[in-house]
């Protein structure tokens, strides 16, 4: 029984299925679309490079093949840690021998946002959608939240010719994930493409007019006009419905090194908290890579084996034509050199360092290099 | 065991060069996945299975 049917829960039946397992799989998701990738749809899907199709993450004929019974469009609500048995939105109860939580993320909203037409989100495909059609006349568009989403958002409403303010509380965009070398190299080439940024800043609130969005007003002071706002200024992990459960929430669901919640009870993806026996530390990743990693692990764990989950994180963002990798874990703390290539070609790779040790590298535009330095640095 | 590849959706994440070096590699300037054996033997299909699985666009597919 898997909660969620995005890249982690399908990704788990997958490998349950390669794994030998043959007995009955269930995959309950809340959303009605067929399971769909979510990388691309802040870019190809929203740039109207690719329709919806292009952004499924397999075709009916795998679906099928899989022999999973796949219940869509209907959310869990509750779920009994001790009979393993699920409920559903819709009145379903479902019990399992194994249970899989795989329920991601919501995006975080802004107080004043709900029901003012021209402000939106990202994380489904009708986000997306809706998105994508408040954009199809190049309006003026203020993004507000500079980490990874928040930048791709900028990139692609530029380059469907839309006048793009940046925003955020980070001095630098993205400057928590690269630090604040490579987080200028990011504000430069932002600037270059013509998008205006106010980095450093605090959104106070929406300014709205007839039921829809005006522009948002500035910690300092300054108002920014805008005909669409994008707000993207993180997420939380979707644990409501495990609320009473017992399971331990506290910031996604608290996992062992095994990703196990419970007895029986495992969580996968973006939602999941684990003990990272590498790094000593309880980790949740929110990258494309640990949803099939992690639940590759969790569907060997309830075959019968005991893997803990020590992953070397990898995230990737697209912005432009520019392409930056990351593996390992970078800290506010890490050193950070140039090893190869040059950021003035804009073509290069950066170590960062800490206690003489490296943990995390980065390619700006250097993909095949970057996984190299990856095998020789970091496994 | 036949493979087929969708450079257009690849994100050159390199996952399938690390799990099987012999039947996959990347394009020198954009990284983008580049199949150097579209029917590999059957001594690598675990590895080429381990790749089509990990990869983060899901552009391998396998044609048993």
């Amino acid at each position: 029984m898997i909660v969620g049917a995005s890249a982690a829960g399908l990704s788990t039946a997958e490998a349950l299925r390669r794994q030998g397992y043959q007995d009955p799989i269930t995959i309950l998701g809340a959303e009605a679309d067929p399971p769909y990738d979510r990388p691309p749809l802040s870019k190809q899907y929203l740039r109207g490079d690719w329709d919806a199709d292009r952004t499924r993450l397999r075709p009916d004929s795998m679906l099928d093949a899989l022999g999973a019974n796949f219940i869509l469009g209907d959310p869990a609500i509750s779920l009994d840690v001790d009979r393993r048995l699920v409920r559903s939105a819709a009145g379903r109860e479902l019990a399992a021998d194994a249970i899989v939580i795989a329920t991601g993320l919501r995006p975080r909203a802004l107080p004043d946002q709900a029901g003012l037409a021209g402000v939106h989100v990202l994380r489904t495909l009708a986000d997306a959608a809706a998105l994508r059609a408040d954009l199809s006349n190049a309006p003026k568009v203020v993004v507000v939240g500079n980490g990874v989403l928040g930048v791709e958002l900028a990139a692609t409403a530029r380059q469907l010719g839309c006048a793009v303010t940046l925003t955020g509380r980070q001095a630098a965009p993205m400057e928590s994930q690269f630090g604040p070398m490579v987080a200028g190299l990011v504000a430069q080439l932002h600037t270059t493409e013509g998008v205006e940024l106010h980095s450093g800043t605090a959104v106070t609130g929406l300014t709205p007019a007839d039921g829809r969005v005006t522009g948002v007003q500035l910690a300092g002071g300054d108002h920014l006009p805008a005909e669409v706002v994008i707000v993207a200024i993180g997420s939380e992990p979707v644990t409501d419905w495990l609320a009473g459960s017992g399971l331990r929430l506290d910031d996604g669901v608290v996992c062992d090194s095994r990703c196990r919640a419970a007895d029986g009870i495992y969580a996968a993806g973006d939602v999941a908290r684990w003990y990272h026996d590498g790094q000593r530390a309880l980790l949740r990743l929110e990258n494309r890579t640990n949803a099939t990693e992690q639940a590759a692990c969790v569907a060997a764990n309830i075959v019968g084996e005991s893997h803990s989950y020590v992953p070397v994180p990898y995230f990737w963002s697209d912005q432009f034509v520019t392409k930056i990798q990351v593996h390992g874990i970078q800290t506010a703390d890490a050193e950070v050199t140039v090893v190869e290539g040059n950021p003035a070609d804009h073509r290069f790779i950066a170590h960062y360092r800490r206690d003489d040790r490296v943990i995390a590298v980065l390619g700006w535009n250097m993909p095949k290099q970057i996984r190299l330095h990856k095998q020789q640095y970091l496994t | 065991m036949k493979i087929i590849v969708d450079q257009d959706k690849c994100v050159a994440s390199g996952q399938c060069v690390s799990s099987a070096p012999d039947v996959f590699d990347q394009r020198e300037d954009d990284g983008i996945v580049v199949l150097l054996n579209d029917n590999p033997p059957a001594g690598l299909a675990d590895d080429v299975r381990q790749a089509a699985a990990l990869c983060p666009a899901l552009v391998i597919t396998i044609v048993e």
